[in-house]
């Protein structure tokens, strides 16, 4: 009754081609853009920030870039973590090599230098397709991480191997180390997510967006109507691996402060992301945030009751949670390969007939 | 001299590893010529395969963790070792019905998609099976010993020794498991050349559509190679369990099994065989050699890395079918 395009009168092209169509979508939009920028700095605690939001954000970063990839380029990656970790030691030698940087310039820089690795891991998809491609993504995931691990540059020779920020701010807020307020946290990280995501949903829906959707679809078929594979196939790889280089700098910098490449970006991660944009809707942009908010919440919420509420063990917890999530996962594939995005879409269409519905 | 025949000695020993890994990638080509579905799991049933095994042979009482933690109970197994053959007997039944049940509640829901989806699919199972393994019989770090001999062997020491002055260090668990291998490799080869069942594997590996127009059913065919590929996976959780006990790492080392099939080709029993030599091989002389000067452990990612670099040159690797593609 109320969410309709009846009354919509669209009298010029841009209008017409507006994200947000339908009048009641666009207030929908700006009260989430209020709440998330006006209400929840103000609310924020730290157990909130440190536990949900924060990662929340960084996850749904990472979720952005992989469904560029994955879900509108078709290609499958299951090197997330390796990209994440380049970022975030990028980010480290830039914070160490130019103190007087800029945090926000870094965290851009290292996403930057991300997309050329991203590039170079991307060559072999001209190649190699499907699977094959996956196990070849593989090979970034264990190299980069030994990479960071065994060449002792890349972490100042300090002795315990591991990397920790140091202290800086923006505008004399600090963002980073261990003194931060959880709201400068929060919001550094929403101001990236929010930039990021603005730009991926413009991007995907021009010209380059429909190249990769052509190539995902059938790379052949592309190539024949006029796609250049080659640019397409690596301007995936790159904006991809941009997106995924920020997250992983984030990640380090501004939420845990404090890495060792192989707990923090194991291969674990890299699945992580991308039962995220299966769960949450492959080739969407909500759906990288609600996958992201999904696997963020389930565990906190399945700790919380069965080791906050029901005292079991801990270690139970985290089986429950490998069982609980495979599980889902199948279970998505099967009723609902489009993802819980998809679920969303169907509500709308609902809503457009409600109550009358013919 | 000397450290030509250590070198000698180490490519040796990955030919033993390469043996394994070509065991776990055998699993692998099984179910991907049959179905089509690149079986990520295939890893993790190895593990679940040997926690079975373990768990049963110790007499450890199914999630007892859990009952423990729901009942207030303090339960720490039934006190008894079972026989080795029945635990043996028990596990591969529990993996026969693990194919069953995959078939019945995943393959068959799944059909026609496309194959991303089901190799998705797959890794989902791996998660599950994972946490499901872990919960039934504990996360801790189990021995798997069921009598395969161990230790190095003094035989082949004392041979190499009075040959080239220079005693060989080789385990005889690996010289088990190679034996085993090939055995493994002649009887599957023997049964799908000869058998009925065989020939309608290869029918359907062939061509789907024509082995469903023959009447050959396609869900019983997918239950036998599945549970094939459950038999190859207990065999590779035996022998690996007893290398390096049985625990989460194992399904790592079976990741590698990946890099070893894209090597080989995805669709050639031969060529997985082959690629776990050449990795196996190549990975333990690549550390050898040139590992000390980039501060080692290269073993981590070689495999991956030689996938990748050899993919480039010939996408379908050493023994695939040529991929042509049409609109």
């Amino acid at each position: 009754m109320f969410y309709r395009e009846v009354g919509e009168f669209k009298t010029s092209y841009p209008q017409d081609s507006e994200s947000f169509g339908i009048r009641l979508d666009k207030y929908g939009y700006y009260l989430v853009l209020f709440v998330a920028f006006a209400l929840v700095p103000f609310m924020i605690n730290d157990y909130w920030a440190s536990a949900v939001l924060v990662p929340f954000l960084v996850w749904a970063i990472a979720s952005l870039g992989l469904n560029i990839l994955t879900g509108h380029c078709g290609q499958i990656s299951l090197g997330t973590g390796g990209f994440m970790a380049v970022g975030a030691y990028s980010c480290y030698k830039l914070m160490t090599s130019f103190p007087d940087l800029n945090i926000i310039f870094c965290i851009i820089l290292s996403g930057l230098i991300t997309a050329g690795v991203g590039i170079l891991f991307g060559i072999p998809s001209l190649r190699i397709k499907g699977f094959y491609l996956a196990v070849a993504t593989l090979a970034s995931q264990f190299f980069l991480v030994w990479l960071f691990n065994r060449v002792p540059w890349f972490y100042n020779y300090s002795a315990s191997g591991q990397i920790s920020t140091p202290e800086r701010s923006v505008f004399g807020i600090l963002v980073t180390g261990p003194n931060v307020q959880p709201w400068a946290q929060y919001m550094i990280c929403l101001l990236f997510a929010f930039g990021l995501a603005w730009g991926c949903r413009n991007l995907t829906r021009g010209s380059l967006g429909r190249k990769w959707m052509a190539t995902r679809d059938m790379d052949i078929a592309a190539e024949i109507i006029g796609v250049n594979l080659l640019q397409a196939k690596l301007s995936a790889f790159a904006i991809s691996s941009f997106y995924i280089g920020i997250a992983g700098a984030l990640f380090f910098s501004v939420y845990l402060g404090a890495v060792d490449a192989t707990e923090a970006f194991g291969i674990n991660q890299s699945f992580l992301v991308l039962f995220m944009i299966i769960i949450g809707g492959l080739g969407s942009i909500l759906g990288s945030f609600i996958g992201a908010a999904f696997m963020v919440l389930f565990p906190v919420l399945l700790k919380n009751i069965l080791v906050g509420w029901w005292e079991w063990d801990a270690a139970l917890a985290t089986h429950l949670e490998f069982i609980s999530v495979g599980f889902l996962i199948i279970v998505f594939l099967i009723f609902e390969p489009h993802g819980l995005a998809q679920l969303w879409r169907l509500l709308k269409q609902k809503l457009r007939l409600w109550p009358y519905p013919h | 001299m000397q450290t030509l025949l250590f070198a000698l000695e180490v490519s040796l020993n990955g030919f033993m590893t390469g043996i394994l890994y070509a065991l776990v990638a055998l699993g692998f080509v099984l179910i991907f010529k049959a179905s089509g579905v690149f079986n990520y799991a295939q890893g993790v049933m190895v593990l679940f395969a040997a926690l079975t095994l373990v768990g049963l042979q110790q007499g450890i009482v199914p999630f007892e963790h859990l009952i423990n933690n729901l009942l207030g109970t303090s339960i720490h197994g039934f006190g008894w070792n079972m026989p080795t053959f029945l635990a043996l007997l028990l596990t591969l039944l529990t993996m026969l019905l693990l194919a069953w049940l995959v078939e019945k509640l995943i393959l068959k829901h799944l059909v026609n998609q496309n194959p991303v989806i089901l190799f998705m699919a797959t890794i989902g199972l791996a998660y599950f099976l994972e946490g499901f393994g872990d919960l039934m019989w504990g996360a801790d770090l189990k021995k798997l010993d069921i009598g395969v001999p161990m230790g190095i062997s003094d035989t082949v020491e004392q041979a190499t020794y009075d040959w080239f002055g220079y005693g060989f260090f080789i385990d005889r668990l690996d010289i088990t498991a190679s034996i085993v291998a090939a055995l493994l490799v002649i009887g599957l080869t023997i049964f799908s050349q000869f058998s009925k069942t065989g020939r309608a594997l290869r029918a359907v590996a062939d061509d789907h559509q024509a082995a469903l127009s023959v009447g050959i059913s396609l869900r019983r065919i997918w239950v036998i190679v599945w549970s094939i590929a459950g038999l190859v996976a207990l065999i590779a959780g035996i022998f690996w369990g007893s290398k390096s006990g049985v625990q989460f790492s194992l399904s790592l080392v079976a990741l590698k099994a990946l890099p070893v099939l894209m090597l080989g080709g995805l669709t050639s029993i031969p060529g997985a065989i082959v690629g776990g030599l050449l990795i196996g091989v190549g990975e333990k002389l690549f550390d050898f050699m040139v590992g000390p000067m980039i501060g080692g452990a290269t073993e981590n990612w070689f495999a991956y890395v030689v996938a990748l670099v050899f993919l480039l040159f010939r996408p379908q690797g050493l023994f695939g079918e040529k991929i042509i593609e049409r609109v």
